[in-house]
């Protein structure tokens, strides 16, 4: 008999197989498994409460604008309803629950507009010689509504901002500020700007934080060359604990040399560069600025402090640009690669659209993608009326060039496409208008046309693309475009690749999106 | 049948007392409660001896014994010995015996026939545990614990072991010990069981705090509650009547 029961463990030595017996509850006289309390769960429960002097009711404060719950003395949290976060801050607010060692919480359904959250804690105690017990009790929170602080603050002045920061920059056109926009939703570098306004030559940007604005600045600093200062006002003085509350207002101002302009530069700049050419062109605004002599090919960059150094404005800028036809090119003379860009240097044949009649032969640096029968873009500097003192004395000495070209043109092919939608589109940044201004206020035909130019200019030039989002177009329907692409070089497109999808958070799309989750 | 009853509010009976078939040995308290309460039970059937051992009053620990003879440790003194001498009747030996385990309660639990002692225990003593008792000694533990004294309750008819006692150590103890066993608990979930009571052919004492149902299990497994003359008459009736027409 005892054979049966007996089996050999790892050391060799024969071991009883051991079955537990079962005992009657020394109480209830249950049979039971014998434990350390030799009594049945159920009197165990009857005789102790582990639950006993643990809190089982409390209030707790809940600001229904930005759905966040108190956390005293100042903190808020916000918290979904019946979410995990509001779970771990509902434990947190119960007092001695370091007495019993929490095994299972989770919410009881109530009724969302009761006001009451009911959390059943599921705690474990030792009792009686070392029988742990187990016990489930519900705890019920009664929610009060509490504006929080800053919601309060929002309430009693809705417009109130603590930073502003004040974009300016004085040129004619607003090119820079879609790029810049552009930059800052990729970027999402106003995320927290409380308003955003737009204004004659500039933006403005209202923060509630100062940081906020801080960062937003830096952000700024990094992308474009700027220059600015900073300026506070006094809104309010607690004179017992010596709290100033202050506006502080950020004056920022964009470095008014653009993309695409001729700058002559003064003869101090020019030596300093190491006699780049009195006329150049710049190239790329980024947080520096790349100036590209065209004549020798040689490119210099000025950073944001060298330029406000001396702040030389441009001679002429995109707005003075004219069409130019080309009618022979020569083979180039040199070749450079600036900042990976490739120019090449050679002679043209070109003439003004305007007066075909008359040819001129100049130097140009874009040697490597003109050639005969294009169109470019370019300024004249023969006829062009300028309002510098520099280059008239360059003038006067003879040692300007007739025209300096700047960008092939593509319209020609760009008539081809005429009416139909892009593949791409952009986002915007939700600006106000300034309206209030009367005729200085901006004219929405002017801004189209300009805003037009602006995507014209992303599809020619793939690094201004680099740091930006565009989306696929819906509207867009390919087959057209490939038939016409075909025959010869059509003008340039943004290629498919890059183009984002936009997020869609519709219902179905969700739904959809589990699915393959599960999958 | 079992009582319930209390040495100077301490439910621990069984430390203070030592019953067997032909005497009792009670501890000397202040009040004589507990003395009276063994006497209302046993007043004429055994003599019932007020005592101590080694100046102690944990006199249930300290020895062991059966209808036939008593062992008493090496630190009970000569007029104690001659105390219980003159006090227990005469079929009854008392022996003082020399051994390093003084605690005998502790150590040796037994009845009028078989015995079952501490593993470590000398072979001289357990020859005159054989000897003085009249029993069979069998060295075993109970549940793993070396002081079956403790552990168990032992009488003529039946058995109460510590709880956690498996089933396959229980039915090995059950053969050796050649009565009925069962786990159980007493004073409320308490599991030391020797200490907790102390029991023999035809009556139990336990400590206050027994619940009612130990005490039936109590009365089950030592069959107490047959010692009663009428309970046998109402067996035979049942059997008697057939049927009602």
């Amino acid at each position: 008999m005892m054979s049966a029961l007996m089996d050999q463990d790892s050391s060799g030595m024969f071991k009883v197989q051991q079955t537990i017996g079962s005992v009657v509850c020394c109480k209830c006289g249950v049979p039971m498994p014998p434990n350390a309390a030799n009594m049945c769960v159920n009197c165990l429960r009857s005789e102790f409460d582990i639950t006993e002097g643990l809190q089982k009711s409390i209030q707790i404060f809940y600001c229904p604008e930005c759905g966040c719950y108190l956390q005293p003395p100042k903190t808020w949290i916000k918290a979904q309803w019946e979410s995990r976060d509001l779970l771990s801050f509902c434990i947190k607010r119960l007092k001695n629950l370091n007495k019993v060692r929490l095994k299972n919480a989770e919410f009881v359904w109530t009724e969302p507009h009761s006001k009451r959250i009911k959390v059943k804690l599921t705690v474990q105690a030792e009792v009686l010689n070392g029988a742990v017990l187990e016990q489930s009790y519900p705890v019920e929170y009664t929610v009060r509504d509490n504006l929080c602080e800053s919601c309060s603050r929002f309430q009693a002045n809705p417009d109130q901002w603590v930073a502003s920061v004040q974009l300016r920059q004085h040129v004619s056109h607003r090119r820079s500020f879609f790029y810049l926009e552009q930059l800052i939703l990729r970027h999402d570098a106003a995320s927290r700007a409380v308003r955003i306004k737009q204004v004659h030559q500039g933006i403005d940007f209202f923060f509630g934080n100062k940081s906020h604005a801080d960062s937003f600045v830096e952000f700024l600093s990094k992308v474009v060359p700027i220059e600015y200062r900073q300026d506070k006002q006094l809104v309010s003085h607690d004179v017992k604990s010596s709290l100033y509350n202050y506006k502080y207002t950020y004056s920022v101002k964009i470095c008014p040399i653009c993309r695409e302009d001729l700058i002559c530069l003064p003869s101090k700049v020019s030596s300093s560069l190491g006699n780049l050419g009195p006329l150049v062109v710049c190239t790329k605004v980024s947080d520096r600025i790349t100036l590209l002599d065209p004549r020798t090919l040689r490119c210099a960059f000025l950073d944001a402090s060298q330029y406000w150094r001396s702040g030389f404005r441009s001679a002429l800028t995109s707005r003075q640009l004219v069409k130019y036809s080309v009618f022979y090119v020569e083979p180039p003379v040199g070749e450079a690669t600036v900042g990976g860009q490739k120019y090449a240097l050679s002679y043209v044949l070109i003439a003004r659209e305007s007066d075909i009649g008359k040819m001129l032969t100049v130097q140009t640096h874009l040697g490597h993608i003109l050639k005969t029968g294009d169109q470019a873009l370019g300024y004249d500097i023969y006829g062009a009326n300028v309002n510098d003192d520099e280059m008239d004395e360059y003038r006067l000495h003879g040692r300007l060039p007739e025209a300096i070209l700047i960008k092939k043109c593509y319209d020609k092919e760009r008539e081809r496409k005429k009416g139909k939608p892009r593949a791409f589109t952009t986002k915007k940044l939700p600006m106000e208008m300034d309206e209030s201004r009367g005729g200085r206020g901006v004219d929405p035909g002017k801004m189209e046309n300009e805003y037009e130019e602006f995507l014209r200019d992303l599809e020619e030039n793939p690094e201004l693309r680099f740091n930006i989002s565009l989306y696929k177009n819906k509207n867009y329907q390919e087959s057209d475009e490939t038939a016409s692409m075909t025959d010869g070089e059509g003008a340039p497109t943004v290629p498919i690749e890059e183009l984002l999808a936009e997020l869609e958070l519709s219902e179905e799309g969700e739904g959809d999106g589990e699915d393959d989750m599960d999958e | 049948m079992a009582t319930r009853l209390q040495f100077e509010n301490n439910c621990e009976v069984g430390v203070f007392s030592k019953l067997t078939n032909a005497y009792c040995l009670v501890a000397i308290g202040g009040s004589e409660n507990f003395y009276s309460a063994f006497e209302s039970e046993l007043a004429d059937v055994i003599p019932i001896v007020k005592t101590s051992l080694g100046g102690t009053r944990i006199i249930g620990r300290l020895c062991a014994g059966n209808k036939n003879g008593l062992l008493v440790p090496h630190t009970t003194t000569d007029q104690e010995l001659q105390h219980l001498r003159n006090s227990l009747p005469d079929q009854v030996v008392v022996q003082r015996i020399e051994e390093r385990l003084s605690a005998l309660g502790n150590c040796i639990a037994c009845n009028d026939h078989v015995a079952l002692a501490h593993t470590d225990l000398d072979k001289e003593t357990e020859e005159i545990i054989a000897d003085v008792l009249g029993v069979e000694v069998f060295r075993q533990t109970i549940a793993g614990n070396i002081l079956v004294g403790s552990y168990c309750a032992l009488s003529n008819r039946g058995g109460i072991v510590h709880p956690h006692t498996s089933v396959e150590d229980l039915d090995e103890l059950s053969t050796l010990l050649q009565v009925p066993l069962v786990a159980g608990t007493v004073n409320r979930g308490s599991e030391v069981i020797g200490a907790g009571m102390t029991v023999n052919d035809w009556t139990a004492f336990c400590g206050s705090d027994t619940t009612a149902t130990e005490l039936s299990v109590i009365d089950s497994i030592f069959k107490l509650r047959e010692a009663q003359p009428s309970s046998i008459v109402d067996e035979m009736r049942k059997s008697l009547i057939d049927t009602y027409v």
